[in-house]
């Protein structure tokens, strides 16, 4: 599974140009300044061309790129401390769900992420990002400690889905998934929730109830995975792409949808293009949040929570 | 080849005869009537739909629907093979139902319960905006009035792809709603199945004070071709049955429909609701 990439088709004409301005930086031509600002001012035009007109099936492939940040990164570029916090107390420790106190500009905090993993060994240990319950229990268990404690919980969501093994279904998936939304939906102390990649179905939504649910620009949030809808509705994956169009599910369908609160920008060309700048706006954004979050009445916070997703869905009456 | 069982445009076999997926006998359509719909032969329990199980389950004559008004549309303009709005018309017209659920209050045995169930011939027991926001009000109405609820669930599809992460949400919905019953001490009877699965599994249904589940129902979070497309070996016999939840826990009891009603009233009374 772990094939090189050969980068996204889409992204070509970028790849174009970089090869050129590398080109241009190793032949030494003293006259070549000039032909160099050129280069870079048509890599920023270009980029902004292609970003700017992603297609939902696109984006999928930008959301699952192999250089995106993961949770693990942004708790290294963007946290000032984070302490890892073990197991569910039941039966094991979910590496695909990452869990532990941490710093964010002096505010401490719990943190609750999805992690998929770079490395073949790593990313099979997570099992590509996919949780099986005791990810979900280990999850819970830390908020509601968070609560207890009087920390605010911030979530990563970046999942393809919920595992679907047997030992997952043993151990009561369905359940766990419930379980949390019902508790998430309740828990007394601030939560922020950020879509950072993938926000696949179930598994998205099982850490995805807050007081404040975010999404990158270019990550999506679907009640399916193009994939499985196209395999049910077209009976063919290869109709992922479509799938995707009709699903709605970026980042500005999603804002227009009111199923998340705010889109926070990716720097040009992507998250995995400058992870850095996306950490540092990511953090902006969460901090900002905490203030507006931090200092409100528990129960007023539990009750705008519970009154914001009861507005979801669009229905017609009488 | 002709065959005395005809599929008819329920989705349910219609005629004199059926064929039973448990025994694989023919059965004389009006013995399993009889039965609530249950094979006299092996105990198979047939699909029923939400307005025979109304019948079954609640005192004749009192059930009252609730938000029946509440009808579907087609916020993201879905089209497959088919556009989501002549979808939803075809659904309605073979249904007779206007999405997949029914909420209400009624009696059992002259307890009065705040009642759902959802219909897995409309849209595969799916579950949109619609059956999102009838089982919420449901559950609403059911915390203000203090009475018992009881859902009887029955979905192969879980949430609603045709809308989108709006279907997502409203497992978000219910269960915040669910949350709040507790809270207030409501008691909750989730009755499961044949099949509930995916979104609906992982919400509502799964988050009753009881389950109860109808023997031999397919019950479980990824359907069985997921599992086996993702795990590439042979799923045990039984796996994602009630009788398998039951094993590992997360079942209270196993309870043949002809028990149903009476099983449901029992527990009321030992909650004291
Ligand atoms: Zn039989």
């Amino acid at each position: 599974m772990d094939t090189p990439a050969p980068g996204l088709d889409f992204e070509q004409p970028i790849y174009e140009i970089e090869s050129r301005i590398r080109a241009q930086q190793q032949s030494g031509d003293r006259r070549g300044e000039d032909e160099l600002r050129r280069l870079r001012r048509e890599l920023a035009e270009t980029t902004r061309r292609v970003y700017d007109n992603l297609n939902p099936w696109q984006v999928v492939q930008v959301a699952r790129h192999k250089d995106r940040p993961h949770t693990a990164d942004y708790l290294a570029m963007a946290f000032e401390e984070f302490v890892e916090l073990h197991g569910d107390r039941h039966f094991g420790d979910d590496r695909a769900i990452l869990t532990g106190f941490a710093k964010l500009d002096q505010h401490k905090v719990m943190v609750v992420g999805h992690q998929k993993g770079r490395t073949y060994k790593e990313r099979s240990a997570c099992y590509f990002g996919c949780a099986h319950p005791e990810g979900y229990r280990k999850a819970m268990g830390k908020m509601r400690m968070a609560a207890k404690y009087g920390l605010p919980v911030i979530c990563f969501i970046d999942t393809p889905g919920a595992y679907p093994g047997i030992g997952a279904e043993e151990r009561g998936q369905a359940w766990v998934i419930a379980e949390n939304m019902y508790e998430m939906s309740r828990l007394e102390t601030p939560v922020i929730c950020v879509v950072i990649g993938e926000g696949g179905s179930g598994g998205a939504l099982g850490i995805g109830v807050g007081d404040r649910v975010a999404v990158l620009e270019h990550a999506y949030y679907s009640v399916i995975s193009p994939e499985g809808c196209a395999g049910i509705l077209w009976k063919s994956h290869e109709y992922a792409p479509r799938a995707a169009e009709a699903l709605r599910f970026t980042s500005r369908d999603l804002l227009r949808l009111g199923v998340v609160d705010d889109v926070i920008p990716e720097p040009l060309g992507g998250a995995h293009r400058d992870p850095h700048q996306m950490a540092g706006r990511l953090k902006i954004y969460l901090v900002r949040a905490l203030r507006e979050l931090i200092d409100r009445p528990l129960p007023d916070l539990v009750a705008s929570r519970y009154e914001k997703f009861r507005r979801m869905g669009v229905f017609l009456e009488g | 080849m002709a065959s005395p069982i005809k599929r008819t445009k329920r989705g349910v076999p219609e005629g004199l005869w059926l064929r039973c997926p448990g025994c694989q006998n023919a059965i004389f359509r009006k013995e399993a009537e009889k039965r609530l719909s249950v094979c006299p032969e092996c105990g198979y329990h047939f699909y029923v739909s939400a307005r025979e199980r109304i019948e079954q389950v609640l005192d004749t004559g009192t059930f009252e629907e609730w938000d029946g008004g509440l009808r579907p549309t087609d916020p993201l303009e879905f089209q497959d093979k088919k556009r989501y709005d002549e979808r939803l018309k075809l659904e309605q017209e073979r249904t007779g139902l206007l999405d997949a659920a029914i909420t209400g209050c009624g009696m059992i045995r002259a307890r009065r319960v705040a009642f759902g169930v959802t219909d897995s011939a409309f849209l595969m027991g799916s579950m949109g905006s619609v059956v999102g926001e009838r089982l919420t009000r449901l559950v609403e109405r059911a915390t203000e009035q203090r009475l018992p609820l009881i859902v009887v669930s029955g979905s192969g599809g879980g949430a609603r792809m045709h809308e989108g992460i709006l279907s997502l949400m409203q497992m978000a919905k219910i269960s915040a709603a669910l949350a709040r019953y507790d809270r207030e001490g409501g008691l909750f009877i989730s009755v499961l199945t044949n099949p509930t699965m995916g979104g609906v599994a992982a919400s509502f249904a799964s988050l009753g004070d009881l389950v109860f589940a109808e023997p031999q129902a397919l019950i479980g979070f990824a359907g069985p071709r997921t599992i086996k497309a993702t795990i590439r070996i042979e799923l045990p016999k039984g796996f994602q049955t009630s009788e398998f939840l039951l094993e590992h826990g997360f079942v209270d009891r196993i309870v043949p429909r002809d028990k149903l009603k009476s099983e449901i009233a029992r527990t009321i009374d030992y909650c004291g609701k």
